[in-house]
């Protein structure tokens, strides 16, 4: 950023609660109908219908407030958001105004600067305070490609109106596109870690919009800002706040001015552009919803819902640290996903070992995962498996290399460790007996090279270990053998 | 009372003499109501949720179970115009 500027950001971001059916109706919330199939009176908007609330985005919604430093708050109202848009049957979307369903949070996220590679500098702790989480309803989809006359209608697919929301809106405290990047991909495995949603940008069910100005260093008041939208991945996002900093500042420098309004991130030119201008700002007229009586959770709904939370990724991270000694990068990278941190936490249990486990996962499993697209759960080497290898490798019978090469026909075949071990002749002769009696033949062997150790070149220890490793085949466990070494010469 | 503006947010198009019309009309609509401000209702509770009996809360509430809709030819045989399953409406941004 320009010297002497800063960045202000606030984020907004609509997370679908992942229900079976709507938030006011008994319509499928279920993907890749055909359009306007999965629709009612209530989701149509048609006269007289009545909105009843499904018992499950409650649920869900006080798992989201609970999973990011939400207070859910006892009473809350459901009020209409007035405006006119086709693809919003009714002229008005339920939404939460002046009483949401969870306010007051303060979340913490790990977040750090990049360099222009993109790689993570430092990552530090950093509050954000979410304002609030509010329950409302989608609209439906518009269509603008693909069929008749597009020049001159649109076309409305109703099956996604009235899909359930939360609405998660922070406080302006982002300092840099990072920031919000970071604070976006936290949420994002919140919500997934819960539950509450699959949170998949791809699928259109996270969405998020950045508020974005700009001002002086020193200065207290805020300059106009910019809603930015169309942000159809967390990196589109961060890259589009980039653009929109320069873009601010050199505006603000050249005294032209910023106009508060809604841009559009345009990803094929790498830029933001005009989508409303403030002539056409809303006017909401929010009221309270009369078909709707005020939400009340009680404190025991409240209990029971904290009661069934499973522990959260930061807490999760801690505990690796303390209980298994990882550091802070291991044990952050194993809580990415919720069910790669369960295969490890099995694994560490089982094999008595957390940190060769931490390490056989990061880099071996991991990169097996990836080539073959499968997430920890469909992993052909199990958990307990992989145990198994750990421990073989722990008693010595295999070494670090071989028990990598185990680990790549363990994940191809599904086969236990010891099956690959004995199919691969990587068994270790531990066996001192077996060794000694090697060990003796070399020396009886190489009577020169024996006399020259014992005469003080000690250099000729790795060519006795050499030898016996030869004569075993490579099978002969290289710590047994320096032992016998040293104690026979 | 901006009557223009009433209309608009209400996308309706009115002519300069309805605009006439209407302000004083509507200008004592709303003097008509604002006598309910004479009440003092400071130590009242909002209603909220017009269906509710006064003190009592009641749960209506459903459970997540789908039930069977429409469909997409009832859903659409009440619209003005609809092509390939949806509903066709005048271009929009
Ligand atoms: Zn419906």
């Amino acid at each position: 950023m320009k010297e002497g500027w800063e960045v202000i950001i606030g984020m907004e971001i609509h997370a679908q609660l992942a229900t079976e059916t709507k938030i006011f109706c008994g319509c499928a919330t279920s993907f890749g109908h055909d359009p306007n199939t999965n629709t009612c009176p209530v989701c149509l908007g048609l006269p007289g219908a009545l909105p009843v609330l499904n018992e499950k985005v409650v649920e869900l919604g006080a798992k989201a407030a609970l999973a990011l430093g939400l207070e859910v708050q006892e009473t809350s109202i459901f009020s209409r958001k007035n405006y006119f848009y086709p693809d919003l049957p009714k002229g008005y979307q339920i939404s939460q105004y002046d009483k949401p369903f969870s306010a007051n949070g303060i979340l913490t996220i790990m977040t750090a600067e990049r360099d222009e590679h993109g790689r993570a500098k430092e990552f530090k702790p950093m509050q954000i305070r979410i304002e609030r989480m509010h329950l409302e309803e989608d609209a439906g989809k518009n269509v603008h490609e693909g069929l008749p006359d597009v020049d001159k209608f649109s076309y409305i697919d109703l099956n996604r109106a009235g899909t359930p929301l939360g609405e998660i809106v922070t406080k302006a405290d982002f300092r840099s596109s990072w920031q919000a990047y970071d604070y976006v991909n936290h949420v994002r495995r919140a919500l997934q870690w819960v539950g509450a949603s699959d949170a998949d940008m791809e699928k259109g069910n996270l969405r998020c919009e950045a508020n974005v100005s700009v001002r002086k260093i020193g200065e207290t008041g805020f300059r106009n800002k910019v809603e930015l939208k169309n942000l159809n991945s967390v990196r589109f996002m961060q890259k589009a706040i980039e653009y929109e900093i320069e873009r601010q500042i050199e505006a603000h420098e050249s005294g032209e001015g910023v106009n508060q309004e809604t841009r559009l991130w345009d990803e094929k030119n790498n830029k933001t552009r005009v989508m409303r201008s403030k002539e056409d700002a809303h006017d909401y007229r929010y009221f309270p919803e009369p078909d709707l009586q005020p939400l009340v959770v009680s404190s025991e709904f409240i209990a029971k819902i904290k009661s069934e939370m499973p522990e959260l990724p930061d807490a999760m991270r801690d505990r690796f640290m303390q209980e298994y000694g990882l550091s802070f990068a291991d044990a952050s990278q194993l809580v990415l996903e919720k069910d790669l941190a369960a295969f490890y936490e099995t694994t560490a249990k089982a094999s008595g070992n957390p940190r060769v486990s931490a390490n056989f996962i990061l880099s071996e499993l991991i990169r097996e995962l990836n080539n073959a697209g499968k997430t920890a759960t469909e992993s052909p080497l199990s958990a307990e498996n992989l145990a198994e290898l750990i421990k073989t490798l722990d008693a010595g019978k295999i070494n670090n290399n071989q028990a990598k090469e185990v680990l790549v026909e363990m994940f191809n075949s599904g086969k236990t460790a010891d099956a690959v071990i004995k199919e691969k002749g990587f068994e270790q002769i531990s066996d001192t007996s077996a060794i000694e009696k090697i060990v003796d033949e070399i020396i009886a062997n190489n009577e020169n090279q024996v006399t020259a150790y014992r005469g003080g070149n000690e250099k000729l220890f790795g060519f006795f270990v050499g030898q016996v490793m030869k004569a075993s085949q490579g099978k002969a466990n290289p710590k047994v053998v320096n032992e016998i070494l040293k104690s026979k010469l | 009372m901006d009557v223009r503006q009433v209309a608009k947010l209400a996308h309706l198009e009115i002519t300069d003499e309805e605009v006439a019309i209407y302000t004083p009309q509507m200008k004592n609509i709303v003097a008509y109501v604002e006598q309910l401000n004479e009440l003092d209702t400071s130590n009242v509770e909002p209603m909220l949720g017009g269906l509710t009996p006064e003190g009592e809360t009641t749960n209506a509430i459903r459970e997540d179970i789908p039930h069977q809709s429409l469909g997409q030819e009832k859903a659409l045989s009440q619209a003005p115009s609809a092509v390939a399953g949806h509903f066709q409406v005048p271009k929009v941004l």
